[in-house]
């Protein structure tokens, strides 16, 4: 790490890592086997007790590997001195762990320090970080004590991206923040993520929260056994076994919602209709529709509302109708929410527009229930990720 | 514990005893001796510098020396934990040690003198100073010592530059507690033969006022010495007193207290 420029990511590989404490008599981590691609998150998640967090820490040696070998960038981490790995591998510790002693400036310059270098660089070094989390240059002189828990937390995030590792670990870096600011937190993390790229290994307790953050999750169960490797789809659609499918929880089925957005699916199609145009032509189209009602689109294909019976009695399409046309969905939004909209609104149908605003299709509440009971097409769409212990 | 006043006793008469100035009202307050003479003192406050400067070194001389080894041994027992109970074991027993007793045993090695009674006063300084600034290093926050470590210090970079730094209010809390309590018991010095305020009070152990004025100065010099640590202490930990800013508007006093509080709390 000699220069400011990013960082390359680097690829992480854990080759049946195993831990075993002095005088214990079972193994912390059991031949962990995992390979994270470079840029992406993986999660470590399990019950406590499960030996995710003396898994990441093996990949910076905080807990020397027992058997095995964790490998960055193609080196093993036993190639280099703890203290030498651990400035190249950026971590993000629980509960925050400022220096409450140290002004934020210098709690970010930590790592640079001890690199050597020199006061220039690492000034200008601290104040793009903190311009990079969106820290009031202010705050540089405060202490972390007169910070709020979100504050800290982010100049947490800028200490361990100071020396610009390829690599970052995180153990539960938003367990210290009250839910309402973890959301944001997360939201904030995953955008910096998608500029910086970095490999990233992430412990949590939180299903949710790996499910939101992660690329991949490797589910950890009692006794270091990885359970299930897999994205976050595959793991909600085929869990591997009981285990994980207790794990992930019973309203796993929704939790899939929160992964897909409206135009994953296949659609609906309404009758269209045009002000003006006459009835009798809209009726013979309503037979055998998919959807029993007809949609009035203008001149641009942009729904304007739902046609009731009371309208199609008249000789043409009248221009004012009883029935709005909302909830209208986007193809990007994302299921769950669109789900929430349609019972919000206490409809079964709302149309669905695409990026210019123009009709793309009807959903309904029971595509979404057909969607939820169908797994064995999703898991196609995503191919089977690599499943030890299966 | 009598008959080591007895022996020692001979080598204390030695500094002598004080002259009676010839003076009025004084001179009579004097001679009476019933009640302190307050004239008196202020007149010959002069016979006092000296012993109050003995003790006074003897008191930083003391001080210095025990935090120098209290230090040394707990940097020695921070990494070797099973070294802590023997060191509290021996500076605790040093400091039970009655100091007449020590100053007996010191004698015939090291002699009649302020060495002896430095000697002595080092080691009871030992226990306090030691058991303080291995509590302060094992209050360090984990998650402090973790990111430390996580971050890449070495050991010895951790300790200067985590684990003292936020160890320094416990540890300046031992020097207080150690620099009081050995301005009282340098006045024994005087049974090591060394000066300060002890010879002053024993050699006119029947004046009223002489040990009432030492008394006085011994207080003093406590409370200047220990203000003197809280000062240094204040300046060291600025980033402790500080309070989260996010707690709210200030409330309408705030810009008093802040003026009031200014040439303490304002950075250089």
């Amino acid at each position: 790490m000699t220069t400011d420029a990013p960082g390359e990511a680097l690829e992480v590989e854990f080759r049946e890592a195993s831990k075993r404490y002095p005088g214990a008599e079972r193994l912390a981590v059991e031949r962990l086997s995992l390979d994270v691609p470079s840029g992406e998150i993986c999660v470590l998640v399990g019950p406590s007790g499960c030996g995710k967090t003396t898994a990441m820490r093996m990949a910076n040696r905080m807990v020397e590997i027992t058997e095995g070998d964790v490998v960055i960038g193609g080196r093993s981490v036993r190639e280099r001195s703890p203290s030498q790995l651990r400035r190249e591998v950026g971590y993000v510790i629980q509960q925050i762990g400022l220096f409450p002693h140290r002004t934020i400036a210098d709690n970010v310059a930590t790592v640079p320090r001890l690199l050597g270098w020199n006061r220039e660089r690492t000034a200008a070094r601290v104040e793009e970080l903190l311009a990079l989390i969106g820290l009031d240059p202010e705050l540089a002189e405060r202490y972390p004590a007169q910070l709020s828990g979100g504050q800290q937390q982010r100049v947490g995030v800028a200490r361990a991206l100071a020396a610009n590792p390829g690599v970052m670990l995180m153990d539960e870096p938003f367990g210290a923040v009250d839910p309402i600011n973890r959301e944001r937190l997360q939201n904030e993390f995953l955008r910096l993520q998608a500029e910086l790229g970095k490999t990233i290994l992430f412990v949590t307790h939180d299903i949710d929260e790996a499910i939101k953050m992660g690329d991949r999750i490797a589910i950890m169960r009692e006794g270091g056994k990885l359970a299930q490797y897999a994205t976050p789809a595959e793991l909600l659609m085929a869990p591997a076994d009981g285990f994980v499918e207790d794990f992930v929880g019973a309203d796993r089925a929704l939790k899939r919602l929160a992964l897909m957005r409206v135009g994953d699916v296949d659609l609906w199609q309404a009758p269209l209709a045009h002000v003006g145009q006459a009835s009798g032509e809209v009726r013979r189209k309503l037979v055998g529709a998919e959807v029993p009602y007809a949609l009035v689109i203008d001149s641009e294909r942009r729904p304007l509302g739902w046609l009731s019976d009371a309208d199609l009695a008249r000789e043409t399409v009248p221009a004012r109708r009883v029935a709005s046309a909302d909830p209208i969905l986007d193809v990007g939004d994302v299921m769950r929410d669109a789900l929430s909209d349609l019972l919000q609104a206490e409809t079964q149908y709302a149309p669905v527009v695409d990026g210019g605003g123009r009709i793309a299709g009807v959903l309904s509440v029971e595509i979404i229930s057909e969607f939820l009971s169908s797994d064995e097409a999703l898991v196609e769409e995503h191919p089977a990720a690599e499943r030890p212990h299966a | 514990m009598l008959v080591a006043l007895a022996t020692l006793a001979p080598i204390a008469q030695g500094s002598g005893g004080f002259v009676r100035e010839p003076d009025d009202a004084a001179t009579n307050c004097v001679a009476e001796n019933t009640t302190v003479c307050v004239g008196w003192a202020i007149d010959n406050i002069d016979r006092y510098v000296t012993p109050t400067l003995q003790h006074l070194e003897m008191v930083v001389l003391s001080v210095v020396f025990g935090f120098a080894i209290a230090f040394a041994m707990a940097l020695l027992s921070h990494r070797r934990r099973w070294l802590v109970p023997g060191f509290t074991g021996v500076t605790g027993v040093l400091y039970t040690l009655p100091s007449i007793a020590l100053f007996s045993l010191l004698l015939p090695v090291t002699g009649r003198g302020t060495a002896t009674a430095v000697i002595a006063l080092t080691l009871y300084t030992l226990q306090i100073i030691y058991r303080n600034i291995v509590t302060g290093l094992s209050n360090v926050p984990g998650e402090a010592r973790d990111a430390g470590r996580g971050m890449g210090m070495t050991d010895r970079q951790l300790l200067w530059r985590v684990e003292l730094p936020l160890a320094v209010p416990e540890i300046v809390a031992g020097l207080r507690i150690a620099t009081v309590s050995t301005v009282a018991i340098a006045t024994l010095a005087i049974f090591a033969g060394a000066g300060g305020l002890g010879a002053e009070i024993y050699n006119n152990i029947t004046f009223k006022t002489g040990i009432v004025v030492c008394g006085a100065i011994a207080i003093a010099m406590a409370i200047v010495l220990d203000a003197l640590l809280f000062l240094a202490q204040a300046r060291l930990v600025r980033w402790r007193r500080q309070t989260p800013t996010v707690a709210g508007p200030p409330g309408r006093f705030a810009g008093f207290f802040r003026r009031l509080l200014g040439p303490i709390g304002a950075r250089p």
